[in-house]
């Protein structure tokens, strides 16, 4: 199996809203500090790949219009995902692992503020039986953390806990939309309160991916992929245990989590309660560190906020901060769909 | 600069969507105030029911009937209820598992706070007064004061109804504001005094109409805005025979890309002022005006010689 290291993070000051801008406006700027970051043109790239959905939008094929911003004349080898980034980066991945590319750019955008987030994201659900309903996300995740509560994983304090935390670290987080809480915000949806909750904003992101030596010579310490998986849980809420997540812990190990340990975590976990049940999925102890950057609870533009955790993971070893981080994300309701990534840096 | 423009964008769409064999007895079911489940080969029944099994995707076709009360497995207190949800005033989102299934449900419970809800309580379905086979035939949950049935066990069912419902009409609507961003805000705000601005790419000098704030060849943003027109060259066009709705332009007529003059990029618009069998490439036209201003209308013939295919072959 040929290496893949992330060689270049770029993100956009994460807003409540861009409305100055268009997507590509919103995109363009990421994208080139991306390239910039490895000296490579758009030309140089040998396969790109993105995240968006046209729900946040309200317009289909939007991602198309998005194109503009990477130059895509003459015709370049492109694909899309309508899900996070992160799964976008998995495609690219497996692109560069079967040798059919030597470097990627992976980029992913979302504007929430011209519609509802909340309205939107129950079109997502089952059209049968749950969306006719409209529970909307914040309600979900309430369901889940009551579960949590119940069964003795958590506490309201604890939680408010998670979010102080979160938001704390984020002051050091020059693209974070959040990063403070208000003492006893009311309840949202019973027992979350607004500071259990992740902002709704926009934003976008960027990563360039690169296959052995290329990598070594963009950047001075890439940040290896060892493994990537992702996995779902079954469709209707109701015949999941909600305060589990089997889809992370098998992801992660599939992914080689548990052979060392690690010192960083990036988690894609939306709402305070979801971090509980990622933390016991994923076996993190105390020693770990978990959104140093602030993680969803401070920036969550909807589509990027996943591959924005790869890419902090990443930024943190290209620093020399982290040796071996776990970075996951996670798509539809309650952690319904799961993505982990070990990444690693060369030894010091 | 000009205000960023921006203005209401509302998404409606009626999903129609059939219903597999399992769906249709529980819809139906519902609506003759019927709860169905589904027996899986381990012998768990699960309701809402549906065609596989989740953890071994055996296909699953056994019915059996459940009861119409049931517990709370986990709840969350709704204050503020959305204009689509079951009931207008707070509620609890819950999942129930109804007595004789093995797994939970999600709906509404009509209840008077969050201190009268608790994980564990009993509850019975409230039927809606009419129902058509649809989840929403379940108006909401209700506490159950005790004279309903309880721990009932999952009976043998056919699924067999007169009449059954084969699909679902699922209405949503989504609604947005839309801002065009920089670029378009410009180009519109331009088109309000009768010009029409492209903007010109740094890079290779190529001027793009209607801009969109990047030059998608190079992938770089695109600032020095351009006047081009109003003249312009048609580099080619299609008949339209057939009358879109709403749409008050009597058939056939044509529709153009026009190169107008100082744009790299043709843009589209129709052709009027001479009938649609006269129209040929190369063909120099000018727009006209909508009354009230904002856009071109269509495109008139200027009357000039045509255009040198040479001077248009790039952007045909
Ligand atoms: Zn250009």
């Amino acid at each position: 199996m040929r290496d893949v290291a992330i060689v270049a993070f770029a993100q956009s000051k994460h807003a409540r809203s861009t409305a100055e801008v268009s997507e590509v406006e919103l995109l363009m700027p990421v994208l080139h500090e991306a390239l910039d970051q490895v000296e490579l043109k758009a030309s140089d790239i040998g396969f790109t790949c993105s995240g968006s959905s046209d729900y946040l939008a309200g317009r289909a094929f939007s991602f198309t219009m998005a194109l503009d911003g990477v130059g895509a004349w003459p015709p370049i080898s492109e694909s899309h995902v309508e899900m996070d980034g992160a799964w976008a980066l998995y495609e690219a991945w497996v692109k560069i692992l079967t040798g059919e590319a030597d470097t990627a750019l992976v980029y992913s955008y979302g504007k929430s503020s011209p519609g509802d987030v909340r309205e939107v994201l129950t079109r997502q659900l089952d059209p049968y039986y749950v969306a006719p309903l409209w529970p909307d996300p914040v309600a979900l995740a309430a369901l889940q953390a009551r579960a949590l509560i119940d069964a003795g994983h958590t506490s309201e304090p604890e939680l408010a806990g998670v979010a102080a935390r979160s938001r704390a670290a984020a002051r050091d987080n020059p693209y974070a939309q959040l990063t403070s809480v208000r003492d006893g915000g009311e309840y949202v949806v019973q027992p979350l309160r607004r500071q259990d909750c992740p902002p709704v904003g926009d934003g976008a992101a960027a990563i360039v991916l690169a296959a052995g030596d290329t990598a070594r010579r963009l950047c001075a310490r890439p940040a290896w992929i060892r493994g990537l998986d992702h996995r779902i849980e079954a469709h209707s809420l109701g015949v999941r245990d909600l305060t589990d997540s089997p889809s992370t812990r098998l992801a992660a190990e599939r992914a080689g989590l548990f052979d060392a340990p690690v010192d960083t975590a990036e988690l894609h976990a939306p709402f305070t309660s979801q971090e509980v049940v990622l933390r016991r999925a994923l076996r993190l102890g105390d020693e770990v560190t978990v959104n140093p950057s602030g993680g969803p609870l401070a920036a969550n533009p909807m589509m990027a906020a996943g591959l924005i955790r790869l890419g902090e993971a990443a930024a943190r070893i290209h620093r020399g901060d982290s040796d071996r981080a776990v970075a996951h994300a996670t798509s539809g309701p309650c952690l319904q769909q799961n993505l982990v990534a070990v990444l690693e840096g060369d030894v010091k | 600069m000009t205000e960023v423009l921006s203005a209401p964008l509302v998404v409606e769409f009626p999903f129609t969507r059939s219903l597999g064999p399992v769906q249709s007895a529980f819809l139906t079911g519902l609506r003759e105030r019927t709860v169905l489940g589904v027996r899986t080969g381990d012998d768990r029944v699960l309701v809402p029911p549906v065609e596989y099994d989740p953890v071994t995707s055996a296909e699953l076709r056994e019915l059996v009937e459940v009861g119409a009360t049931g517990t709370v497995t986990t709840w969350a207190w709704n204050p503020d209820p959305g204009r689509n949800q079951p009931l207008s005033t707070p509620f609890a989102w819950v999942l129930v598992r109804l007595d004789g299934a093995d797994t939970a449900m999600l709906h509404a419970l009509d209840a008077a706070g969050p201190d009268a809800v608790s994980t564990g309580m009993r509850v019975r379905i409230r039927w809606a007064a009419e129902r058509i086979g649809a989840i929403t035939d379940i108006a909401c949950f209700e506490p159950d004061d005790g004279t309903g049935q309880r721990d009932r066990a999952a009976t043998a069912h056919t699924g067999e109804f007169t009449d059954p419902v084969t699909g679902i009409v699922a209405p949503a609507r989504l609604d947005y504001v839309y801002s065009p961003g920089r670029a378009q805000t410009r180009y519109l705000a331009a088109l309000a005094d009768r010009k029409m601005i492209g903007e010109r790419c740094p890079s290779c000098r190529k001027v793009y109409i209607p801009p969109r704030g990047a030059c998608p060849t190079c992938g770089v943003a695109t600032e020095e805005q351009v006047e081009v027109g109003p003249g312009g060259t048609i580099t080619t066009f299609c008949i339209v025979n057939i009358k879109a709705r709403g749409l008050d332009i009597e058939v056939p007529y044509v529709y153009a890309h026009i190169a107008l003059d100082g744009a790299d990029l043709a843009l589209h618009g129709r052709i009027g002022g001479l009938p649609y069998d006269q129209v040929r490439m190369g063909m120099r036209v000018e727009p006209v005006w909508s009354e009230d201003g904002g856009f071109p209308d269509h495109y008139r013939p200027t009357g000039e010689p045509d255009a040198d295919y040479d001077t248009y072959k790039e952007m045909v």
